[in-house]
C-alpha cells in the first residue's frame, strides 16, 4: 500500500527555500545551507510527530506568500518571512526547531564546528577537574545556614 | 482474583521505591503498582545521533508532548508554569538533573521564623538519618563542609568544576558570594553496581552510562531481591474502601487493559503531588464525597512548583556545554530570609554548564539573538560552547487557589479523569524572581558574558510538584499526619512530594525520598498499633 508523503511538493519546495533563508550555505565556513538535499531528505524523513504542525507552518506561509516562496523577490521574502516568525505561533516554532535540530546534526556542519560525528555514549566526553583553589575563599567562610529554635 | 497483599504501593518513583525498599525487611506481602514499564537503556537517546531532537519529541519532559502510553494529560493552560515529570519504573528520576540539595533546616520552621505559612510538624535533625540513608542507598557525589549547610558526608568525591564551574566560581568570588560544587546522584567512582560517570553530558532524560541515579537501578533491584512484587503497566483507577472507612485496595487497569481489583491491608500513595490528588479525587464514593482523604478540603489545594528564574550569557572563553553533567555548582546567598530583599524566605542558584548545539540553535534562535541569513553562521560559532547560565529556583509559598482539581473533559487512554491544573505566580515569588534575575546577571556580567538572556518563569519548568496533600497535626489543616498517615482514612499512606508543608528553594528529590523513608520507619516501629 502506497503510504501519503508528509509534506506535498509545493510544501517540500516552500520548505527548502524558507530553510535556506534561516541558514544559507557559506564558503567561509564550508558549510551547506539547511536547503541542502541531504539535510532536506533528513528534515522530512524524521518529521514523524512534528508532521501535523510542519504542515500547519508551511500552509501559513503559503498563505502569507501567496505563491511559491521561491517566486518571490528577496525583499518580499523577508517580509513574508518576518510576518510568518510573528504570527506562525507554536507550528512556525516547530518548522524553524526541524530546520535547526536535522542541520546542526549534518556530518559537514558538525566537522565544521569543530565538533564529533558521534552520539555521546559511549565514549563520553573529558571534563577537567578546574580550579579548586578556587573554593578556599568559600571554605573559609563561617556557618552561614539559618539555625532553628 | 487477585490475592490480597499486606501493603500496596501505587507508583514506582523516587518516593515508591524507598518505601518498598524500607519496609522490605518486615517480611510483608508487599506488591507496586506502576502505570508505567521497565526503562531500557539501550533505547536511552544519548546512544544515537538524534539524541538532541528526542527531548522534544519522546523524550520530553512533559507528558502532555511526550504522550507515551504511559503517561495521563494533564490540563495545564491556566498556569504560567506547566507540568513536567516521567512516569515508569523509575518516575522522574529516570528524567531529571540528579542535582540533590536537601532542604534546609530552616525551611521546616518557617511560621516560626519568618511568620508565613505553616511549620512542619517534622524538622530537619528528624530526617537527618534518612537524608543519610537515601544518600548512600542512590548514591550522591559531593563535598562536604559546606559552609550554607549542616554537616554531611557524600559518598563519593563531586564532579569536577570543570570551565563551567570554574569560570562561575571565579565569577561568584569576585562579587564575595556564597557557592560550593552540587551534591548529584551521577556517581563520580563506582558505585554498587553502577558505573561512574563518563560525561555523556545528556543527563537528563535518562543515562545510557547508568551513573545517574534513577530508583530503577539503585532502590527496586534490592527491594526485588528482598521480596517486594512490582507489577508494571498497571495504572490505577480508584482507591476503595470497606463500611469502617478504611482503604480496601484498588481498582486498576492492567497491561492489557483489563479492570482489575487488588485488595490491601495498607495502602501507600506515590504518586507526586499532581497524581497523588488525582487518585485521591478520583476515589469520591459515598462515603467520600469529596474525594477520599479530603475532609480538610485541601487535597489538590497550595500546589508548589518552585518558579525558576534563568538567566544566561555567553563568554569567550569556551565552557563545557553539553560535555558534562549539567549541573555543576549552587549557591545558597539568597536562601535565608532578609526582609531587606523585599520578600520573606528565598531561593538557591543552580549553575549549568551548557547546552549542545541543536539546543543552543533552537534556544538562541527564539530568543532573537540567532539571525537569520549569511549572519547565522559567525553568531552561531561565537554562542556554541560559550554558554554560562544560573537559574534561581525560588521558595514557593503555600496558597489555596494553587491547586489540582479533576478535568471535566480531559481523560487518560483508561478513561479516567485527568489533573487540571490552576496555579498563578504569588507576589513575594514574584519578587524574588525579580531579585534572583537581578543577581544573576551580575554573576554573568562578573564572567564577562555577553548577550543575556532571561527566562522568567522557565515555562516547561513545573518539576517539583509539591504540597498538595500536606502533612500536619491538625485535621482540619493538612491531609496526612506527621508520619505520613491520612487522618481520615488510617490505613492510608502518603509518601510523597504532596505531603510538603512548605517547599523551600531546593530540588525536592533528596527531601521526598528522606521522608518516604522515614514514614516507612515509622510504620515499621508501629506495626501493632498503626491502625489506632
Amino acid at each position: 500500500m502506497l503510504t501519503k508523503p508528509a509534506l506535498t511538493p509545493a510544501q517540500r519546495d516552500d520548505l527548502r527555500s524558507f530553510a535556506a533563508m534561516i541558514i544559507p550555505d557559506s564558503a567561509e565556513y564550508k558549510v551547506p545551507g539547511a536547503d541542502d538535499p541531504k539535510i532536506q531528505a533528513d528534515i522530512v524523513a524524521t518529521l514523524g510527530r512534528d508532521t501535523e504542525p510542519v504542515r500547519e507552518a508551511l500552509d501559513h506561509l503559503a498563505r502569507l506568500a501567496g505563491q511559491p516562496l521561491a517566486g518571490l523577490d528577496p525583499a518580499r521574502r523577508e517580509t513574508v518571512a518576518k510576518e510568518f516568525r510573528n504570527s506562525g505561533g507554536a507550528a512556525a516554532a516547530t518548522l524553524i526547531r526541524v530546520v535547526l535540530q536535522c542541520y546542526y546534526r549534518d556530518d559537514r556542519v558538525l566537522r565544521s564546528l569543530g565538533l564529533e560525528l558521534r552520539p555521546p555514549f559511549p565514549e563520553g566526553y573529558t571534563l577537567e577537574q578546574g580550579d579548586w583553589s578556587l573554593l578556599d575563599p568559600v571554605k573559609a567562610r563561617p556557618a552561614m545556614w539559618r539555625r532553628v529554635p | 482474583m487477585n490475592e490480597a497483599v499486606d501493603v500496596l504501593i501505587i507508583g514506582a518513583g523516587a518516593s515508591g521505591a524507598a518505601v518498598a525498599w524500607s519496609l522490605a525487611e518486615t517480611k510483608m506481602h508487599i506488591l507496586c503498582l506502576d502505570q508505567g514499564g521497565w526503562m531500557n537503556p539501550a533505547a536511552y537517546p544519548s546512544r544515537g545521533r538524534d539524541w538532541e531532537a528526542r527531548f522534544f519529541g519522546d523524550y520530553s519532559p512533559s507528558p502532555n508532548i511526550r504522550a507515551r502510553p504511559e503517561d495521563y494529560p494533564i490540563n495545564d493552560d491556566n498556569s504560567p508554569i506547566k507540568v513536567v515529570n516521567f512516569n515508569g519504573v523509575g518516575g522522574s528520576t529516570v528524567m531529571y538533573t540528579a542535582h540533590f540539595p536537601r532542604l534546609h533546616p530552616s525551611d521546616f520552621k518557617v511560621k516560626t521564623l519568618d511568620g508565613v505559612a505553616d511549620d512542619w510538624p517534622i524538622d530537619y535533625d528528624t530526617l537527618a538519618p534518612f537524608f543519610a540513608e537515601n544518600d548512600r542507598m542512590m548514591g550522591v557525589s559531593g563535598l562536604s563542609g559546606d559552609p550554607a549547610f549542616p554537616p554531611t558526608e557524600p559518598p563519593m568525591p563531586p564532579l569536577p568544576l570543570g570551565r563551567s564551574g570554574a569560570a562561575l566560581g571565579k565569577a561568584m568570588n569576585k562579587l564575595g558570594w556564597h557557592w560550593w560544587p552540587s551534591d548529584t546522584t551521577v556517581a563520580t567512582t563506582d558505585y554498587e553496581g553502577r558505573a561512574r560517570c563518563i560525561n555523556l553530558g545528556h543527563c537528563t532524560p535518562a543515562c545510557a552510562q547508568g551513573a545517574k541515579a534513577s530508583t530503577d537501578i539503585t532502590y527496586w533491584p534490592a527491594a526485588l531481591r528482598a521480596g517486594v512484587e512490582l507489577r508494571t503497566h498497571c495504572r490505577v483507577r480508584e482507591i476503595t474502601t470497606n463500611e469502617h472507612g478504611m482503604a480496601s485496595g484498588v481498582v486498576y487497569y492492567d497491561k492489557d487493559g483489563v479492570e482489575q481489583f487488588q485488595g490491601a491491608e495498607v495502602v501507600i500513595i506515590a504518586c507526586n503531588g499532581i497524581g497523588t490528588p488525582r487518585l485521591l479525587l478520583n476515589s469520591a464514593s459515598g462515603r467520600f464525597p469529596n474525594g477520599l482523604a479530603n475532609s480538610s478540603g485541601l487535597v489538590g489545594k497550595n500546589l508548589m512548583f518552585h518558579p525558576y528564574a534563568q538567566v544566561y550569557g555567553f563568554v569567550e572563553e569556551v565552557t563545557d556545554s553539553n560535555r558534562a553533567p549539567p549541573i555543576c555548582l549552587w549557591s545558597k546567598e539568597f536562601y535565608e530570609t532578609d526582609l531587606s530583599r523585599g520578600f520573606v524566605r528565598g531561593y538557591a542558584f543552580q549553575f549549568g554548564r551548557g547546552a549542545g548545539p541543536v539546543m543552543e540553535a533552537v534556544m538562541s534562535e527564539a530568543k532573537g539573538i540567532l539571525p537569520w541569513g549569511a549572519a547565522h553562521h559567525a553568531v552561531f560559532r561565537r554562542l556554541n560552547g560559550h554558554r554560562l547560565q544560573l537559574s534561581a529556583i525560588c521558595e514557593d509559598l503555600p496558597e489555596e487557589h494553587n491547586r489540582v482539581t479533576l478535568d471535566p473533559h480531559l481523560k487518560d487512554i483508561h478513561g479516567i479523569p485527568a489533573p487540571k491544573v490552576d496555579y498563578t505566580i504569588g507576589e513575594n515569588s514574584a519578587k524574588m524572581m525579580e531579585h534572583g534575575v537581578a543577581r544573576a546577571k551580575e554573576v554573568l556580567a562578573a564572567a564577562g558574558a555577553t548577550d543575556i538572556c532571561v527566562n522568567c518563569p522557565i515555562l516547561y519548568g513545573g518539576w517539583h510538584l509539591l504540597g498538595t496533600a500536606r502533612m500536619g497535626t491538625d485535621p482540619e489543616r493538612s491531609v496526612v499526619n506527621e508520619w505520613g498517615r491520612s487522618h481520615d482514612v488510617k490505613n492510608l499512606f502518603i509518601v510523597d512530594g504532596s505531603v510538603f508543608v512548605t517547599s523551600g528553594g531546593v530540588n525536592p528529590t533528596s527531601t521526598i525520598q528522606a521522608i518516604a523513608l522515614y514514614i516507612a520507619d515509622q510504620m515499621k516501629s508501629r506495626l501493632a498499633n498503626l491502625f489506632d
